[in-house]
């Protein structure tokens, strides 16, 4: 499979996800999206050493997952683009700081492992929500809640006409590399005749496209900005959802959940 | 060089944001002022261009490694700086959003490290000067040399950022001189790479259509078609993504290098990640080497005084796991159910 095409999989899997239906799905954006960046904000703010600490934010994560009828694993092959740089930053820790932090079983662990494994799960966590975030809300409905953000419609009109370029030229681009792929059997990649007029003629179409689709938008009565006409208002349930995730959030944060559980296990 | 959440603190963050969020509400009110609605669609095809052009990886001659287009002084030399700006504010965006590339706490970071320094210091720092300076160079030359200086400059900066926000976020024990040395000379080859395929790009559209390009002679003469815009970026188009293609490669790009090195040039030796073959000296792995012995000395350091501390790290420990268990039985529940709902 080629890259665009993996590109191209990936937009219309999320488009895919977004599309259904769910109690998740039915929150208001602007709602799901606070309630996304208070979580990652509470997930980034633990300390370098509280790894159990961030359990209980996963078992918040996959409750909201299962709530959203959709798969943990579906977001982690995305984790390829997480961890390299994270563990780039991270996997020096473990040389650097070796002072040891507890014994395990009669193994040392020392605190690096530990700042490692904790960064690892804080990057885990943050994609597990912001996933969950485009996995059960539109674009375009997420463009309405940023708008009530005070976010420049300017910048939320590019956004969804990129987005949509994007969509129209991977897919042709996909199409057309199998295309040449089939009539130049054993040649890797595009022949040096062809690299103009490859992918050339593929934007031509596009912008002709454009161009038209442009044209059709001021048809329709297009000015400066789209108007978002389902922008779904948020009711009392959305407040309840932001208000209950919020407090959950705050009582994590700040009371060591999993050391109170653990402590009355062991006792 | 997209930085995850797990990277930043919130404190660093905001601050990102609020930077970034300031240069976008100051971009967009000047484009605004211009009053040209036409823009918006040529904006969005030039974004998507980048996009394309990011999925590309340019192999780096000599290293078995390879960068990405950064499309910040592309994008300010074909749109100007404001438009570039937030042109690759969207592409920043829709990375992150549908793909992962970036965190959604880290864009405010993402965008200064990329969009900002490759328009506004590329464009009126670099590219402005350099075109439009006296002097006996053709304007060929110039487009080469400005699009190379900058791309390198530019990308050297935001590296710098990386580090910098990195460190003040605390996460990492690598020291800050360790931690730039490792990052700088990688992205100067990534830079240079860049800086040739925009240089390529750029002196393309200069030959068939210069009145595209800021502060290029002829700049502004006539009123330009959407159409003709459209054939000059269709070639461009062509250039980034048909035409270096045949150099794009499977090879992990310049960060996942660093880290994992290559084995056959012995890089992971250099970086200290085997203990084995500390072969190349530098101050990093000297430091590593001084930190191993001194606590490698010590093995009853821990057990001195610690017992307390241990135990409440030992019971959190283990009620993390009971958490975490919880939250594996209720996934692997909730798959249950949906096969049995739909089978």
């Amino acid at each position: 499979m080629n890259k665009a095409e993996q590109a191209l999989r990936e937009l219309h899997e999320m488009d895919a996800l977004a599309a259904g239906d769910s109690p998740l799905h039915r929150l208001c954006p602007l709602a799901k999206f606070l309630f996304t960046a208070a979580y990652i904000a509470a997930v980034v703010s633990f300390g370098r050493y509280d790894l159990a600490r961030l359990a209980p934010l996963l078992l918040m994560a996959a409750l909201l997952y299962q709530l959203a009828g959709i798969p943990v694993g579906k977001c982690f092959h995305k984790l390829r683009f997480v961890l390299p740089l994270v563990l780039a930053v991270g996997l020096f820790n473990p040389l650097l700081d070796r002072a040891p932090m507890l014994t395990l079983g009669g193994v040392v662990i020392s605190g690096g492992v530990v700042s490692m494994l904790t960064m690892m799960a804080k990057g885990t966590l943050c994609l597990m929500a912001s996933f969950l975030l485009m996995a059960t809300t539109r674009v375009d409905a997420l463009c309405a809640g940023l708008r009530r953000l005070r976010v420049p419609g300017f910048l939320l009109s590019l956004l969804l006409l990129t987005y949509r370029y994007v969509g129209v030229m991977t897919e042709e681009v996909a199409v057309m590399t199998d295309a040449y792929a089939l009539r130049a059997p054993g040649q890797r990649g595009v022949a040096f005749r062809a690299w103009g007029s490859f992918l050339g003629q593929l934007l031509l179409r596009s912008m002709d496209r454009a161009e038209e689709l442009y044209a059709a938008m001021l048809l329709r009565g297009y000015r400066e900005e789209f108007p978002y006409a389902e922008a779904a208002p948020c009711a009392a349930r959305d407040a309840a959802f932001l208000s209950v995730g919020a407090a959950l959030l705050l009582l994590l944060r700040f009371v060591n959940v999993s050391a109170l559980l653990g402590g009355l296990l062991m006792r | 060089m997209h930085m995850a959440d797990a990277l930043l603190a919130p404190a660093t963050a905001a601050a990102m944001y609020a930077a970034s969020s300031v240069t976008a509400g100051i971009s967009a009110h000047q484009l605004k002022k211009d009053d040209e609605p036409q823009k918006l669609p040529v904006m969005a095809v030039t974004s998507a261009l980048v996009f394309a052009g990011q999925m590309i990886n340019y192999t780096i001659p000599g290293t078995g490694s390879s960068g990405h287009l950064c499309g910040g002084m592309l994008l300010s030399a074909l749109l100007g700086p404001q438009a570039g700006f937030l042109s690759m504010i969207v592409i920043l965006t829709i990375q992150c959003l549908f793909f992962a590339d970036g965190g959604l706490m880290a864009l405010g970071a993402n965008i200064w490290n990329m969009a900002f320094y490759g328009c506004f210091v590329g464009y009126y720092l670099i590219w402005r000067p350099i075109l439009r300076g006296k002097g006996g160079l053709s304007t060929r030359a110039r487009i080469i040399l400005a699009s190379i200086l900058g791309c390198v400059v530019t990308l050297q900066l935001g590296a710098f950022s990386v580090v910098l926000e990195t460190t003040l976020s605390g996460v990492t024990e690598l020291p800050f001189g360790a931690f730039c040395a490792l990052m700088q000379p990688i992205h100067l080859a990534i830079g240079l790479v860049e800086g040739a395929v925009t240089a390529a790009v750029l002196v393309f559209v200069y030959e068939s259509r210069p009145a595209l390009l800021r502060d290029v002679d002829g700049a502004g003469e006539g009123r330009r078609s959407l159409r003709a815009t459209v054939a000059v970026l269709a070639v461009t188009a062509a250039l980034v993504g048909g035409g270096l293609s045949l150099l794009a490669s499977a090879d992990p790009d310049g960060l996942e290098w660093a880290l994992f090195g290559n084995e056959e040039a012995g890089y992971a030796a250099n970086m200290g990640l085997d203990e084995e073959r500390f072969g190349i000296e530098s101050a990093a792995a000297d430091r590593a080497a001084a930190i191993q012995e001194s606590t490698s000395f010590l093995p009853d350091y821990a057990f001195a005084d610690s017992d307390s501390a241990a135990g409440t790290t030992v019971s959190g420990l283990v009620g993390s796991a009971m958490v975490a268990g919880a939250a594996a039985a209720i996934c692997l529940a909730g798959g249950f159910f949906r096969r049995k709902k739909n089978p």
